[in-house]
């Protein structure tokens, strides 16, 4: 049995630490009236902002075109999301005292899965916030949804929003692809 | 007789026309010649190199201004009231005013000092005298705002001042007039020797910046005009002008206008920290206010402090002397090395220059030339460093370069004129548009000048500017020193009139300016930190209203229940966290002023109606696109009435 797939296995279980001390993903609102950009900071386990109070000043923009307050108490994802995380990490460090073969490549698997279903995720939340309108709002703009981008740039009346990964998704792609490394390194020569 | 009209009318005609020629070429050559104008542009987007802290005088503000632009930034009030952001009117600031005689809601502030670290400004602090009812104030750089006023006790007025010591260590405050000591009544005639004036040193504490009257040299009863502490060398003395060493009482533009020479009086305040040690000082009784400014609860307290410690001279051998210097002299300033000390002699065409290094020897030597009231007079001969020869009329004050140069400005010559220290030749003049006061350059008294720009403080712009009635703006000119010679290249109105002013590099301010007051730190007993604990409460006759702002509401918006006769304290809690989102809070009728709250403070406006109606309210700084909707009503109802008492938002 050799040990190099075994450590990597090890070493991309505990990168996954990581996610905790990265944020995910970052929307940013730029304007005229705000140079440095209002910056939202997305994390497994909460949402905070280039400044301390950068998500009550969202939350006093979208509310003049009628959004929901944004309040991480009433998103779930961000409580039951890092358990997910620390089973992962488990599941890891346990494949990796196994040392099967196959398992390395069921974990990139599982872990590339629920990358996938956490954008997903991360989508329909957008999609809600972007949609789900006070008919009472002070500003309506007939046909205009205020959802902002998963990837890339949109312009949303004056605002112009900009969406982009961040550090722990790159943590995720480099633990997959060590994942995959594990089950590679350990194919038998032949 | 039509001859002589004749000769007056054309030498009238030949005088204007002389005139209009030497200011239209020297004005438009400065400035065509060198392109003045792209020197002080500074583009639409950009920040200027330093800021100006130009005092307001009769207005008791400080103006704020970038330098090289001229661009002003902001009035910061301190001695006066100010509606526009309920300075003064508020229940907050109010203490601040306090003095021994009640609320004062004015004064004359002259000199803006910057606190200092190694002889250098550090961006802490700046500080400003009150000249008419004796105070001292600090601002605090990283809000703008005052944050401390000390009353000074037995002083007639406080002009030589603030002036710090080169670790701030001591801030000074001599009167300008003195006065019985203790007050009393007394005929005025009997001034002679029953007068006294205090200088007073205000220690600053180096962590909060808290000021004490650590002590108070009780001096004879002379006119104390200017001072400067001492740096480098001198450090650990501070010098003050005098004049009315006559001692008159009456018509002093001839009175004390007799002797030859007045004095500069010399406090070793080193030996004063001695004295105060060893316990020579009499505990003597005071009655004077200190008001502080307090960050986190938005408010101030007002305390009166009831004794001040005094050193008399004739009891504490060395820690005063006079160095004779002629003429009434104004300004007193210390070269960066400390080593000069000149007197400008306000009535002489000469600047006497002091050499300190002469001043200890003489001292030492005890080469007196008498003394008066127990105060050894040294004797000039043996302390003079040298003489600036001819340079003008009227020397005012001098500041200094980093390449050894002073500049003095002659208020009756209208000029600036430059001079080598050292060698006291006069190397170039500049004339000023009119009479020159005090100029700056920026750390031009420290011990490290930043030697790029002059700016002129002028009492006088006549046809400068665009006529706007009997009252003209006084105004500040630009000069750039950086050359061998002075360059004039902006001309700015002022607010006010600026007596003296100061100047720091932009990087040591800037990073530290404040964006808004956490609401989390605030400990106003008033403060409302979420919509949900807004409320309104009756006490007898008092209301208290717990109101919140954000973007674009009051919470509460609609209240009933109040009735004619009541005192209402509308306490309003900005709850906003972002940069430049205050809110305004106005109640019509009210007959104080409004507030202007920033994000994350609490304010409160006190309001008595007097007639039943219903009553808006508004936000007056317009924070939103939603702003004009930002207002609400409140209900006033008979004296006798039972409307219940009631608030809401929305319903």
């Amino acid at each position: 049995m050799k040990v190099l797939p075994r450590i990597i296995m090890a070493a991309a279980a505990l990168l996954l630490l990581l996610v905790f001390v990265f944020p995910i993903w970052q929307i940013t609102l730029l304007a005229p009236q705000y140079p440095e950009g209002v910056t939202l900071y997305i994390w497994v386990d909460k949402l905070t902002g280039n400044q301390p109070s950068t998500l009550q000043n969202i939350n006093i923009l979208n509310h003049y075109v009628g959004m929901k307050f944004i309040v991480p108490d009433s998103i779930p994802e961000l409580s039951y999301f890092p358990k997910i995380i620390y089973g992962m990490i488990g599941l890891g460090l346990l494949i990796a005292l196994i040392g099967k073969r196959h398992l390395y490549y069921i974990w990139s698997l599982i872990l590339g899965i629920l990358g996938i279903l956490g954008l997903y995720d991360f989508y329909l939340w957008e999609y809600d916030y972007g949609h789900n309108l006070s008919s009472t709002a002070p500003i309506k703009v007939p046909g205009m949804a205020y959802q902002p981008p998963l990837f890339g740039e949109k312009m949303l009346l004056n605002f112009t929003a900009q969406s982009y990964p961040e550090t722990a998704t790159y943590v995720f792609a480099v633990a997959i692809f060590m994942g995959y490394l594990a089950f590679r390194f350990s194919k038998k020569k032949t | 007789m039509k001859t002589l009209q004749k000769f007056t009318l054309l030498s009238l005609i030949v005088l204007f026309a002389a005139g209009c020629n030497t200011n239209t070429k020297t004005a438009n050559d400065g400035a065509l010649g060198s392109d003045a104008a792209s020197r002080v542009y500074v583009k639409p987007g950009t920040y200027d190199e330093f800021y100006a802290f130009l005092s307001g005088g009769f207005s008791g503000q400080i103006s704020v201004y970038g330098l090289p632009s001229g661009r002003l930034f902001r009035v910061i009030p301190i001695f006066s009231v100010d509606p526009e952001k309920g300075y003064g009117f508020n229940e907050e600031t109010k203490p601040m005013l306090n003095t021994s005689h009640g609320f004062v809601p004015w004064d004359d502030a002259h000199h803006p000092e910057l606190s200092q670290t190694n002889g250098e400004t550090d961006g802490r602090w700046i500080f400003i005298n009150g000249n008419n009812t004796p105070r001292i104030a600090r601002v605090d750089l990283t809000t703008f705002e005052t944050a401390e006023i000390l009353e000074i006790p037995n002083s007639g007025g406080n002009h030589s001042s603030p002036f710090a010591t080169e670790n701030t260590e001591y801030l000074v405050a001599g009167t300008r007039f003195s006065v019985p000591f203790p007050q009393k009544d007394m005929p005025i005639k009997d001034y002679k020797g029953n007068f006294k004036g205090a200088l007073s040193f205000i220690k600053v504490n180096p962590e909060t910046g808290n000021m004490n009257v650590e002590f108070q040299v009780l001096m004879p009863g002379f006119d104390y005009d200017l001072a400067h502490s001492g740096k480098g060398k001198s450090h650990g003395w501070t010098f003050f002008t005098t004049y009315n060493t006559e001692e008159g009482n009456s018509l002093l533009e001839v009175n004390a206008s007799q002797n030859d020479k007045d004095f500069i009086a010399a406090i070793n305040w080193k030996k004063a920290e001695e004295y105060i040690k060893a316990g020579k000082f009499r505990e003597i009784p005071a009655n004077y206010a200190h008001n502080v400014y307090n960050d986190k609860t938005h408010s101030a307290t007002s305390t009166m402090i009831k004794t001040v410690r005094v050193l008399i001279p004739e009891e504490c051998p060395g820690l005063v002397y006079f160095l004779p210097t002629p003429k009434s002299p104004h300004g007193v300033d210390v070269d960066p090395t400390g080593e000069y000390i000149i007197g400008n002699g306000k009535l002489s065409t000469d600047l006497t220059v002091h050499s300190f290094t002469k001043v200890l020897k003489a001292i030492e030597d005890k080469n007196y030339d008498g003394e008066a009231y127990g105060i050894p007079i040294l004797k000039m001969d043996a302390i003079v460093g040298g003489v600036v020869k001819d340079a003008g009329l009227g020397p005012l004050h001098t500041e200094f370069d980093n390449q050894g140069n002073a500049y003095t400005s002659m208020f009756i010559s209208s000029e600036v004129v430059k001079w080598k220290v050292g060698t006291w030749e006069i190397l170039d003049r500049a004339p000023t548009y009119y009479s020159i006061g005090h100029l700056m350059i920026p750390g031009g008294d420290t011990k490290k000048p930043d030697g790029k720009y002059l700016v002129a403080l002028n009492k006088i712009t006549k046809d400068r500017f665009l006529p706007t009635g009997p009252e003209l703006t006084q105004s500040a000119q630009l000069f750039d020193i950086s050359g061998n010679k002075m360059e004039l290249l902006l001309d700015f109105p002022t607010i006010g009139e600026p007596h003296y002013a100061q100047g720091i590099a932009a990087s040591k301010i800037q990073s530290k300016s404040l964006k808004y007051y956490p609401l989390a730190e605030n400990e106003h007993p008033f403060a409302t930190k979420t919509e949900k604990d807004t409320k309104v409460e009756r006490e007898g006759n008092n209301v208290h209203v717990y109101m919140t702002t954000i973007r674009s509401h009051f919470s509460p918006d609609n209240i009933e229940g109040i009735k004619v006769g009541d005192k209402v304290y509308f306490h309003i809690t900005n709850l906003e966290q972002d940069w430049d989102v205050p809110h305004g809070f106005a109640v019509m009728g009210a007959q104080n002023a409004e507030l202007l709250i920033m994000p994350g403070q609490t304010e409160t406006l006190v309001w008595e109606p007097k007639q039943e109606g219903v009553i808006p309210i508004y936000c007056t700084d317009f924070c939103s696109a939603l702003h004009q909707e930002m207002q609400g009503y409140v209900r006033v109802s008979a004296k006798n009435s039972n409307v219940p008492l009631k608030w809401s938002l929305g319903e």
